[in-house]
């Protein structure tokens, strides 16, 4: 006889009328498979944890933020946010979908050109270019948004000795109404630094202005600040052309537009209550159409969206490791993915499904991660369906930071596959192992020996 | 070890504690675990019936039997007067 499927047994004690802070249970079906690809097939050929980038989802999701935004508005360009996932599998995805590059430092414009973009089409943001990464950029006529005075007086001597008209733009930091005020990127709006900075370009004359950037914050909720952003700067724009009458070719929104995870603290799930594509592109789009420019004059509207872009592409598989109580009795599940790998842990209410079938029962869990540190928590407070040790649980909407912030800490990063539209599944990094770490160590002579 | 007598346990998991008025609700291998414990049966039937049933390792059900156990202590489900 066949033995039945175990669930440890549990007692759940009912406390009718109360109110779950936490919302009701969320699961109701297992995620056995993800893009076709059954995850236990995934975990016996890639081993567990392992990251799970979906082509497919990140296609649909780029043309979703296109047809938001070229519906409203003639001229649109997406540049794909290094920063957010820079693995190369995942650049050229957006670089097929049309996106250029955005880079905010040498290691990424290197990345990009590696990945044979165009250098007309990387656009260079960041507080740190060296002056070798800005004669780099000026002769390969990149878009280098300039972010303070320091910036913009390397770049005027690199044309001392150069001979190319560097293609900048100023980075440009406002109140958008929102707090805290970002105002650490660029010149600031309501004190004058900006328009001293421009009025510094376009009199040295050696600089070709071609456009105005902003970088409002970051996992917007509001998408009325983006209404504000584009209207400053468009203010701005129409300054420029009556003062010194030049049109500059391009806004640049910047990023910053929330995806579907949930803020801890949130009442609400973040898929439920976070603006969309749409609510963002009619808030900026309207704010520029309503502003001065004449109407054969807009500007080239660039978007830097990341997290929003790849974020739903993204699961992390891990297995369960142990259950454990705490000294008050409450459940602890240890997986094997900690805040090393999900660094987003820290301010996400993850969503976590098991790849098993589950009965209905649950039990509010906290989840630890396998560090040995008090900080390793992947959730707080989570329903989960009863976990034995070995199952496998998928956590969804991780694709964006968790691939480039991610610590090599305590134990050595996994592998990261992509499932493609036809459903195969590629390897696009490979697991680190102990040689990844050790071999870019250096031993001094003396230490090479002792006794124990 | 025994179940409190005065505890109320329905087919279907429902729990009911007549001193404090608290209910609870058990899965069925809860349930299963507590009729056999009712049975009077040893912690040796109770694995090796469960192990013979279901896809568990003898140390996996081990400690979910006695973390079960240590909570239905916590609720006062069992008599621990009678405890060897």
């Amino acid at each position: 006889m066949e033995k039945l499927r175990y669930e440890r047994p549990v007692i759940k004690k009912l406390e009718a009328g109360m109110p779950n802070k936490f919302g009701l249970r969320t699961e109701y079906t297992p995620m056995t498979h993800i893009d076709g690809v059954a995850v236990k097939d995934l975990v016996k050929d890639y081993g567990s944890p392992l990251y799970v980038i979906s082509e497919t989802t990140i296609r649909s999701t780029i043309n979703k933020a296109k047809k938001a935004f070229t519906t409203r508005y003639p001229k649109v360009q997406f540049a794909w946010s290094y920063k957010t996932n820079y693995l190369n599998a995942v650049c050229n995805v957006f670089h097929q979908e049309g996106s250029w590059a955005e880079v905010v430092s040498g290691f990424e414009y290197e990345k990009a050109l590696r990945n044979g973009v165009d250098g007309k089409k990387i656009i260079f943001n960041g507080p740190d270019k060296s002056e070798a990464d800005l004669r780099k950029a000026i002769e390969n006529e990149s878009l280098i948004h300039i972010d303070h005075l320091d910036e913009l007086y390397t770049i005027l001597e690199i044309t001392e000795t150069i001979d190319k008209r560097p293609k900048v733009a100023i980075r440009v930091n406002m109140d958008t109404g929102t707090y805290p005020v970002w105002d650490r990127f660029g010149f600031n709006y309501e004190n004058g630094q900006a328009w001293d900075a421009l009025n510094k370009i376009m009199r040295s004359g050696k600089l070709e202005l071609v456009g105005l950037h902003c970088h409002i914050g970051t996992f917007m909720l509001a998408a009325s600040a983006y209404a504000i952003a584009a209207g400053k700067l468009a203010d701005l724009a129409i300054g420029i052309e009556q003062k010194y009458n030049h049109c500059i070719k391009y806004i640049d929104m910047g990023g910053g537009f929330a995806s579907k995870n949930t803020l801890k603290g949130s009442y609400l799930p973040g898929s439920d209550t976070n603006p969309t594509f749409d609510d963002f592109a009619e808030a900026i789009t309207t704010a520029l159409i309503n502003s001065n420019f004449k109407n054969n004059e807009l500007p080239t509207l660039i978007l830097e969206t990341g997290r929003a872009l790849i974020d739903e592409a993204g699961y992390l598989i891990g297995s369960v490791i142990a259950n454990k109580r705490t000294s008050l009795g409450k459940r602890t599940t240890i997986i094997d993915v900690g805040v090393n790998l999900l660094f987003t842990a820290f301010w996400y209410e993850h969503k976590m499904t098991p790849a098993q079938p589950f009965t209905h029962y649950t039990e509010t869990s906290q989840v630890f991660g396998p560090l040995c540190m008090n900080i390793d928590v992947i959730r707080e407070n989570i329903d989960l369906p009863l976990l034995n040790k070995g199952d496998q649980v998928v956590i969804s909407t991780i694709g964006a930071y968790n691939m480039t912030q991610w610590m090599q800490f305590i134990t050595l990063r996994p592998n990261i596959v992509m499932i493609d539209t036809e459903e195969k599944v590629h390897l696009v990094r490979e697991n680190e192992k102990l040689e990844s770490i050790t071999d870019l160590e250096k031993m001094p002579e003396h230490l090479k020996k002792f006794d124990l | 070890m025994k179940i409190n007598k005065n505890i109320a346990i329905s087919d279907t998991g429902f729990v009911f504690n007549p001193l404090n008025g608290e209910s609870y609700s058990i899965n069925p291998i809860g349930i299963e675990i507590i009729n056999m414990m009712k049975e009077d049966k040893s912690f040796e039937d109770i694995t090796h019936t469960m192990l013979t049933k279901y896809t568990v390792e003898d140390a996996t059900f081990e400690k979910d039997y006695f973390d079960f156990i240590g909570i239905l202590k916590h609720h006062n489900l069992i008599d621990t007067n009678e405890q060897a």
